[in-house]
């Protein structure tokens, strides 16, 4: 029996402290282990071996990074409005951990005893509750680039917040078809209601656009343009040092994992095995098992984060916002709709004659509509001399388009050398 | 259309190639056979040391890296066979370039270069290497010198085919 809605909230206090703790590790670690999977994954792709010093094969590298980090001068610049300098990398921090309050690990398990769902908690709105988080965080990025007192975190933190906001959009709608098939927005059962069929395979087209809108919404590559070295420096946080960096790291790393785990529960069934594993027995997805298949299937997703990243060259700023808004949301809005004419086609009990004339009714709307849609008309190519003489009044004196450059001098000179010997 | 998901296979395929990375300090890559390294002052069998101090080498550095001070031996002290050696001999490494001009120049094949490239030192004072640095270790068979000519009775025996006599110290080229 897979956990629903009505068995949450029922855990004493000690197994929520318990499970917190258990998802702040496992998020503090999962960043650690990412930084490296990253670097290793990316350098073998470079065909170079990637960190291999620190600990079995350069393991314990990200874990030697932080703590030097830590260890590092505060810096606190001195235009820097202090508190909000201090409070942003917080809130960006702790929207990050917050988001994975509702992602589902597993099913029922048995702890010390009681019997509780593996994840900390389930509300009616739970995927709503990862997009309001990720919302928040933005503040985070928003604030420290303003409070920073420079110019390039400024730029870069506008940058990033108008990235999310709008990849945020794209993300929020292609989710909306998730809520459409499952008829609920509680991540239990949307992962209870994949049991037969994952929607990967229903609701292609969403985890398609959920994918891309994740990369834009993580400020990942190829879409990582509020870092983007050769233009902003560090982005919002190039003023930020030692552990106040280290948070909006943690931060950062927290959020590829979140949109991995929301995309593992929303589109490839969440903690339940993948098909050729089923046939081994129920047992498969009972107890603890599905923690394994959950964190194996988030780590193939961030694999596609790093292979993203070391396939694809950095966007340009116009071309990104385009695609965000000409082509994700548009695309998804069009999808949404298909989908919702077919939900309704299927709940109407209609005949196949008139579900064929409903069809056709769409089709021809859409015929019809493409026909009528104003094209551009090409702007005739003006020649040159129609440009000069629409130049405005008092502009800058153009040369005569028949210019004769007299001969130097000098050129002269030695042209008349030559011929007289 | 299918050239922009090619890049993804390129970058799969690449994760299983061999990586190019030497394991440098480990296992450092082997340099070329003639690599031109840091220098060696070769011994004669006897011990006595090959350089008669003529400081060709160091009228033919481009780079004015070698200083060579040159004094008479004697039969009390003898440092190499015939009639001067270098009492003082110094290669600068924050100068040299490596170009064997020096080696080409020394008529008796006392300056010879070595595979050793692991020159880097934190202050330029110790990149100036004197004349112990830079002599050959003393192999089997070999005496510290100031000692007398133990394989011949003039100079002439050392040069002129007395005895066979390898170009180098055997050994003394690859890296201590």
């Amino acid at each position: 029996m897979n956990p629903t809605l009505a068995d949450f909230g029922k855990d004493p206090w000690w197994i929520i402290l318990i499970k917190v703790v258990a998802v702040f590790v496992f998020l503090v670690v999962m960043t650690l282990f990412t930084i490296w999977y990253e670097r290793r994954v990316v350098a073998r792709m470079q065909v170079r071996p990637g960190p291999n010093r620190n600990g079995p094969f350069g393991l314990l590298q990200s874990l030697a990074d932080g703590l030097k980090l830590a260890f590092k001068e505060d810096i606190m610049p001195l235009k820097a409005d202090k508190v909000v300098f201090f409070l942003a990398p917080v809130i960006s921090t702790v929207c990050a951990f917050t988001a994975f309050a509702i992602i589902p690990f597993g099913p029922f398990v048995s702890m010390f005893g009681v019997r509780t769902p593996l994840q900390v908690t389930d509300i009616p709105v739970a995927v709503l509750l990862v997009l309001a988080t990720s919302g928040i965080g933005i503040y985070g990025i928003v604030l420290s680039g303003w409070s920073s007192g420079s110019t390039y975190p400024l730029l870069g933190g506008l940058r990033s917040s108008a990235q999310m906001i709008s990849y945020e959009v794209a993300l929020g709608l292609s989710i909306v078809a998730v809520f459409m098939t499952a008829n609920t927005m509680s991540t239990s059962e949307i992962v209870s209601k994949q049991a037969e069929q994952w929607y990967l395979i229903a609701l292609l087209p969403s985890f398609i656009i959920y994918a891309i809108s994740a990369v834009g919404e993580t400020n990942r590559a190829p879409f990582d343009l509020p870092e983007a070295e050769s233009e902003l420096v560090g982005g919002f946080h190039t003023e930020y040092s030692s552990l106040k960096f280290a948070l909006f790291f943690l931060a950062e790393y927290i959020n590829m994992v979140t949109v991995s785990a929301l995309a593992t529960t929303l589109f490839l069934g969440g903690w339940q095995a993948p098909w050729p594993i089923t046939q081994l027995g129920p047992w498969v997805n009972q107890g603890w098992w599905p923690l394994l298949w959950f964190t194996v299937k988030v780590l193939i997703l961030l694999f596609v984060f790093v292979w993203l990243r070391g396939t694809l060259p950095r966007l340009r700023y116009d071309q990104f916002m385009r695609f965000g808004w000409k082509v994700l949301i548009p695309a998804n809005l069009v999808w949404i709709l298909v989908l919702a004419g077919v939900r309704t086609l299927q709940r109407e009990n209609l005949t196949t004659g008139q579900t064929l004339v409903w069809i056709g009714v769409a089709l021809a709307v859409v015929i019809v509509a493409a026909a009528l849609w104003p094209s551009k008309k090409d702007q005739p190519k003006q020649t040159v001399e129609e440009q000069v003489a629409s130049r405005p009044e008092g502009s800058f004196p153009l040369p005569p388009m028949d210019l004769q450059i007299p001969v130097s001098p000098r050129a002269k000179r030695i042209t008349a050398d030559r011929e007289t010997v | 259309m299918l050239d922009a998901v090619k890049g993804f296979g390129v970058t799969f395929a690449h994760m299983f190639k061999k990586t190019v990375t030497t394991k440098y300090p480990e296992a450092p890559d082997p340099v070329a056979p003639r690599y031109h390294g840091r220098h060696i002052l070769n011994r004669h069998p006897d011990g006595l040391e090959k350089c008669i101090g003529c400081e060709l080498c160091a009228w033919a550095c481009p780079a004015d890296a070698i200083y060579v001070e040159g004094a008479d031996n004697s039969d009390e002290q003898r440092f190499s066979p015939g009639e001067r050696y270098a009492s003082v001999y110094q290669i600068s490494y924050a100068r040299c370039i490596f170009c064997g001009l020096c080696i080409e120049a020394c008529p008796t094949r006392s300056l010879t270069m070595s595979n050793e490239y692991e020159l880097a030192r934190d202050n330029r004072k110790d990149l100036i290497f004197t004349k112990e640095m830079l002599l050959a270790p003393l192999l089997a068979g070999m005496e510290q010198p100031p000692h007398g000519m133990r394989l011949g009775d003039t100079e002439k025996d050392y040069y002129l085919g007395a005895l066979t006599n390898p170009g180098t110290s055997a050994g003394a080229e690859t890296k201590q």
